[in-house]
């Protein structure tokens, strides 16, 4: 049997609309993966924290605010402090078209509207882990 | 690997319990290795009802502890989807203010199948964290209702926790996950009937609670019955908390301190130590022997053996016995072949 992914999915920022980040939660469960689910108002040190204790596959950010620019650099560095340079990003949210292109310069392995099916996303995920080494040596 | 753990690194820590949580091939040799710098650490269970509060309770809890310069982790259980084996572990949201804080560490688990509000990697989590040098391991349970006391094979300390308003007193003499306390919290004690609760609580404790917990005790073992008598002059204290305001958390602190004074004083700790590590050898032997009789088996010849059940040309107590004596014999034989 294949172990289930993990999957931290943190709201990052002030804005405090988390239905969207609750919708991928349970559409990644559905999907048979363990996510867990920080809440709101993350700074990116408690999200890179989370997703080193939890061992995370890979870090969902979920942001509505605009601040995406300065968030993704920022969450990225947290994880790198932790020693989390190879977990993928991903991120949901609205989040303008021109914006994409930069972000993935900034670390975002895939980005994902509002008009996402949580199929694909689902399928992303699983996609991003297989191609990650498996269980480097610790 | 082991010298990382030891040494506080928690990046192996953590990379340690998804290996065990998996069940890796390597999991058992690392086990093996850091068992020896197991049984230092208090663990503790907090296990009740769904929206009790406990994830607020044991963030309160750790937050309290830490004030006090003991050290914490955490071990959070979620349920699995029992369809699509996926979970949402959504614990952390209540213990967000323990961010940034080398002294504690949170793991969400999800019971992956686990029956009894635990998942079967649990224990070995909790060794790991155990040899990792926390003074207290904090398990919380799925939520639970009346019989999930897989807890208490595990933790020296079992803390239920109930709410004002869940069930009158005859839920409160039933038997089950009450008996298994070692302390009472009543949390959202703010909300009316708290004294009702308390008050049916005390007389479910008066009626003989600790002679029923301990017979409950002694069903886990398989010695001399009769001679386990010594868990039984402990009454478990009923703590009243609001758990979100951080109210009445240092009388739940005093009650786990004074549960392991208790247990420390007469020789209890090593006695349920004991307890516990038989019942642990005793399932680790039965899940060894299924496996060993499993291996013995075709999925083919089961298929067959369930045939002749359900047209019942056989019943199962005989088809168990004959398959029994069959796959013994073939163990006897590979075994004398050696």
């Amino acid at each position: 049997m294949t172990r289930p992914i993990r999957v931290l999915i943190a709201k990052p920022g002030l804005d405090g609309h988390d239905r969207g980040a609750k919708i991928i939660a349970r559409a990644l469960r559905d999907a048979g993966m363990e996510v867990i689910y920080t809440g709101l108002r993350q700074t990116p040190e408690m999200i890179a924290e989370a997703a080193l204790q939890e061992d995370v596959d890979v870090v969902g950010l979920s942001i509505l605010s605009g601040a995406h620019m300065a968030l993704v650099p920022r969450v990225r560095e947290a994880l790198a402090a932790q020693g989390l340079d190879n977990v993928p990003l991903i991120l949901g949210g609205i989040i303008p078209e021109a914006d994409h292109a930069p972000l993935r310069e900034l670390g975002a392995a895939g980005i994902f509207g509002p008009g996402a099916r949580t199929e694909e996303i689902a399928a992303f995920i699983r996609q991003l882990v297989n191609v990650k080494p498996t269980l480097e040596d610790v | 690997m082991l010298a990382r753990l030891l040494n506080g690194d928690r990046r192996a820590l953590a990379r340690l319990l998804t290996r065990i949580e998996n069940q890796d091939t390597d999991a058992v040799a690392m086990l093996t290795a850091l068992y020896a710098y197991t049984g230092r650490a208090h663990l503790i269970g907090v296990t009740g009802a769904p929206g009790t509060g406990k994830s607020t309770l044991v963030s309160a809890l750790t937050r309290a502890l830490r004030e006090r310069g003991r050290t914490v982790a955490l071990l959070a259980v979620d349920p699995s989807s029992p369809f699509t084996g996926g979970a949402v572990l959504g614990d952390r949201v209540r213990m967000r203010d323990l961010a940034g804080d080398s002294g504690v560490f949170i793991r969400s688990m999800a019971s992956r199948g686990g029956l009894g509000g635990l998942a079967r990697t649990t224990r070995d989590m909790a060794r790991a964290l155990d040899a990792a040098g926390f003074d207290f391991v904090l398990i919380e349970t799925v939520g639970a209702g009346q019989s999930e006391i897989e807890i208490a094979r595990l933790a020296q300390t079992v803390l239920v926790v109930e709410v004002p308003g869940l069930g009158d007193d005859v839920q409160a003499i039933k038997a089950g996950i009450l008996e298994i306390a070692d302390v009472l919290v009543v949390n959202k004690a703010d909300r009316p009937g708290a004294e009702n609760t308390v008050r049916a609580l005390r007389t479910m404790l008066e009626l003989g609670h600790a002679a029923a917990r301990e017979r409950l005790r002694a069903d886990f073992t398989v010695e001399d019955r009769v001679e386990n008598t010594v868990l039984s002059d402990w009454m478990p204290p009923i703590v009243q908390t609001v758990a979100s305001e951080g109210r009445g958390i240092g009388a739940v602190i005093e009650a786990l301190d004074a549960h392991r004074a208790y247990l420390r004083s007469n020789g209890h700790w090593e006695q349920i130590e004991r307890r516990q590590l038989e019942l642990e050898l005793l399932h680790r032997l039965r899940d060894g022997l299924l496996e060993r009789l499993l291996d013995q088996l075709s999925m083919g010849e089961i298929g067959a053996v369930i045939d002749q059940v359900q047209s019942r040309a056989i019943d199962p107590y005989t088809a168990v016995s004959r398959m029994l004596a069959e796959t013994t014999m073939m163990i006897d034989q590979s075994h004398s072949e050696r």
